[in-house]
């Protein structure tokens, strides 16, 4: 290329750095792609392909033994939602929901208020808090199922000796108390990780605005309301979306120690899929009960954030 | 979410196709050439007994009867040139296990399952057909025929018994004695039982006349249903697509266990107990009679004096659920003539007397129901005898229907003996619907 401006010395060396930034973009585009490329292979294989498949088979007639046997649209569907199982099972899942999401963050927002100062021996209730958050909840749960055991747990013998109740107790023989004992081991387990995230929430507010407000004379109640969980509102989005997912999709905690048990009372819209792919062998509804459940979280979350963004904006 | 069951990508499923095709052709020009073969012995001596040329065998079984697997195992390696790889894997997840593997053709030479469940996989044509070789067996007509009815579909055998276990009555001799009763005299009628039973529970000081486990399907099917068979009637039609546990008989049965209930005959934990825990109430010695599984004769506590009786019906008779696993040989193997081997070595007269019976576990054929092991022990005859008045009950659906524990068996088995036993009659139709589905 023929630069004819006259002052050629100044021209050069721009060309030159457009040329290099040009290389250089080419190079961190390859860049980009060579880091990007094994999470998207990642992605695909173990996400997006799975996800086709199940949509797949939601549409196909598609036992576990025989595999795929041609198309069953829309029977699969009509065959879930038909089940005597599955509104029960869906108003249980939502009755859980509710009664696990206000209890746990109620109790999280209270334990991360409590050890939130710095003061001597805060840093051993913190980690007394947060350590039932280290053990898988499969585990924690044959652990309560043992405690809960009538006859073998280590439980009930000393509520009977205190004379706190007649004969062995059954924490999962009515519906109520399994339903009350399969929370308590949730809130148990979960209490210190919320507490964790609301921790580094409160934490992220500036002290300046404590002093502030109390040098203006607002009392404990009003600084709370007014400051803290205002400011808290992010930390305290992110718990309620963690908490109301999770527990939509709540399946260890009730499939070891319930099994939906007693008399189906405590049956979750994730058992009834273990249900219809592993004791009925019908991968094909399984499938679509999936597909379902997919649709309701999507929805939810998006409901979830619409609401988070307005109370942002207003 | 869609994990649990999307791990198979479209190749390997192309590759699946593939050799599924590759089989069934396979498996078309056998049955094409085998019936040529039927009368002339086609594989000579390979039928018989079939090859011992030292290959590798794969195994699985669930972990409800490994002992008796292990057992057989060790001792079919440590004679022959073949060795058997047994695999063990945990009982509730046997089904999906077998259910995903049958998927992609991963199935291992030689599978067992829970006897119930065979018709199940023989339908879906997860077993290698048998027949031939079965019925050269010199002892096939002795073989444990609720098995092997078990594992028949459209005429042809797929499966020969593995290891039995049989539900009887347990009862302790101790407390019995304690309780003025003939330690000799076991009940002979559901009466009696029940009057065994409250008699027992009058001692007090934590002692209960007998047990069950109320919240577990398979445990009611298990120990519930011999009372109604020995009264002659059955519990399915033949084709186990129509429940009858409404029945008159089925009814009374219920009745009695629900007067154990409501008089607190039962020993704590019944209502709650899911099937887990329920073998391991009677060994603490506070248990009058109950029907427990025979494979738990030999984990009992050696001071324990216990007698065992077949479970009767509410007139009298006498029978038992013959439980436990069938194993075939799975159509994608390619060792059929060598995983024969082992299963017509397991079921002969030596592996049956020296291994099962010195185990003190129910042998798989009648003709050695009386054999030097069960001498030494009456209650072994007691037990080995009741498989010929045993029986298997037979349904494609049965593990939906029965086991699980949201299935609506379970929800009869609770309204009749817990709840508004007015709704049996209902629960029973919902019984035919699953079996049925």
């Amino acid at each position: 290329m023929q630069v004819k401006t006259p002052d050629r010395e100044t021209v050069e060396p721009l060309v030159r750095t457009e040329r290099r930034q040009r290389r250089l973009w080419h190079s961190r585009t390859l860049q980009g792609l060579g880091y990007a490329t094994p999470t998207a292979v990642f992605v695909a294989v173990l996400f997006v392909l799975p996800l086709l498949l199940v949509g797949q088979m939601s549409l196909h007639d598609w036992p576990l033994l025989a595999g795929d046997q041609g198309a069953n649209t829309p029977e699969n569907y009509t065959d879930v939602t038909d089940s005597t199982l599955f509104w029960p099972a869906v108003r249980f899942t939502l009755l859980y929901t509710g009664i696990v999401t206000v209890v746990l963050l109620g109790l999280a927002l209270l334990l991360a208020l409590l050890v939130q100062e710095s003061r001597p021996g805060t840093g051993f209730f913190r980690t007394v808090y947060f350590l039932p958050g280290a053990l898988g909840l499969a585990s924690a749960s044959l652990l309560f199922w043992g405690m809960y055991s009538p006859t073998t747990g280590p439980l009930s013998r000393p509520l009977e000796e205190l004379g706190l109740v007649d004969g062995p107790v059954s924490f999962l023989g009515t519906p109520t108390s399994a339903l009350l004992s399969t929370v308590f081991l949730v809130v148990w387990k979960f209490a210190g990780f919320y507490m964790l995230i609301l921790l580094v929430g409160l934490q992220r507010i500036p002290h300046e605005l404590y002093e502030a407000a109390r040098m203006d004379g607002a009392g404990r109640g009003q600084i709370f309301r007014s400051i803290t969980l205002p400011l808290l509102r992010p930390s305290l989005a992110l718990s309620l979306l963690l908490c109301v997912t999770g527990s939509l999709l709540a399946f260890d905690q009730f499939f070891v120690l319930t099994k939906g048990g007693p008399d189906n009372s405590t049956v979750t819209v994730v058992q009834l899929i273990y249900r219809e792919a592993f004791q009925r062998l019908d991968l094909g509804t399984a499938a679509a009960l999936s597909i379902l459940v997919l649709a309701a979280l999507l929805l939810l979350n998006a409901l979830q954030f619409r609401g988070l963004r307005h109370a942002d904006e207003s | 979410m869609g994990s649990p069951f999307g791990s198979r990508g479209p190749v390997r499923r192309l590759v699946t196709a593939a050799v599924a095709l590759a089989a069934t052709v396979g498996l078309a020009t056998a049955c094409g050439s085998g019936d040529d073969d039927s009368g002339g012995g086609g594989g000579g001596t390979a039928d018989a007994k079939g090859v011992d040329d030292g290959a590798t065998l794969t195994m699985w079984t669930r972990a409800a009867t490994r002992p008796q697997s292990e057992a057989l195992v060790k001792a079919y390696n440590a004679h022959h040139k073949n060795k058997v790889e047994l695999t063990v894997v945990p009982t509730d997840d046997y089904q999906a296990k077998v259910g995903a593997a049958a998927g992609s053709k991963d199935l291992p030479d030689l599978f067992a399952s829970d006897v119930v469940f065979v018709p199940n996989y023989t339908s879906s044509g997860l077993f290698a057909d048998l027949t031939g070789r079965i019925d050269a067996l010199p002892f096939a007509d002795d073989l444990a025929q609720s098995h092997i009815k078990a594992g028949t579909y459209d005429g042809k055998k797929y499966v020969v018994p593995h290891t039995l276990d049989l539900s009887v009555l347990f009862y302790n001799k101790d407390l019995y004695r304690r309780a003025k009763l003939d330690p000799g005299k076991p009940p002979t009628t559901l009466a009696e039982w029940d009057q065994q039973a409250r008699a027992v529970d009058k001692l007090g000081g934590g002692v209960s006349g007998t047990f069950f486990g109320g919240n577990c399907g398979g445990c009611g099917v298990f120990t519930w249903w011999p009372s109604i068979w020995a009264a002659g009637e059955d519990v399915l039609n033949k084709d186990g697509t129509e429940a009858l546990l409404a029945s008159d008989t089925a009814e009374k049965v219920y009745d009695t266990y629900r007067g154990w209930v409501q008089d607190d005959i039962v020993a704590p934990g019944a209502r709650d107990e899911t099937g887990v825990t329920w073998t391991g109430v009677f060994p603490k010695g506070k248990v009058g009679v109950m029907p427990m599984p025979s494979t738990t004769l030999g984990l009992m506590p050696k001071d324990l004096d216990l007698g065992v009786a077949p479970i009767p019906g509410p007139d009298g008779g006498k029978s038992t659920f013959v439980g436990g696993d069938a194993i075939g040989i799975s159509a994608t193997s390619d060792k059929t003539d060598q995983a024969w081997n082992f299963l017509a070595w397991s079921v002969g007269d030596e592996a049956q007397v020296d291994v099962v019976a010195a185990h003190k576990d129910v042998v798989a054929r009648t003709d050695l129901a009386s054999n030097k092991y069960s001498k030494a022990d009456p209650r072994l005859v007691t037990i080995n005898q009741l498989v010929a008045d045993g029986r298997t009950p037979y349904a494609l659906k049965f593990g939906q229907t029965f086991n699980d524990p949201n299935g609506p068996w379970l929800t009869l088995m609770r309204d009749a003996v817990f709840g508004d036993a007015a709704k049996v009659e209902k629960d029973n139709e919902a019984v035919t619907a699953s079996l049925t589905d």
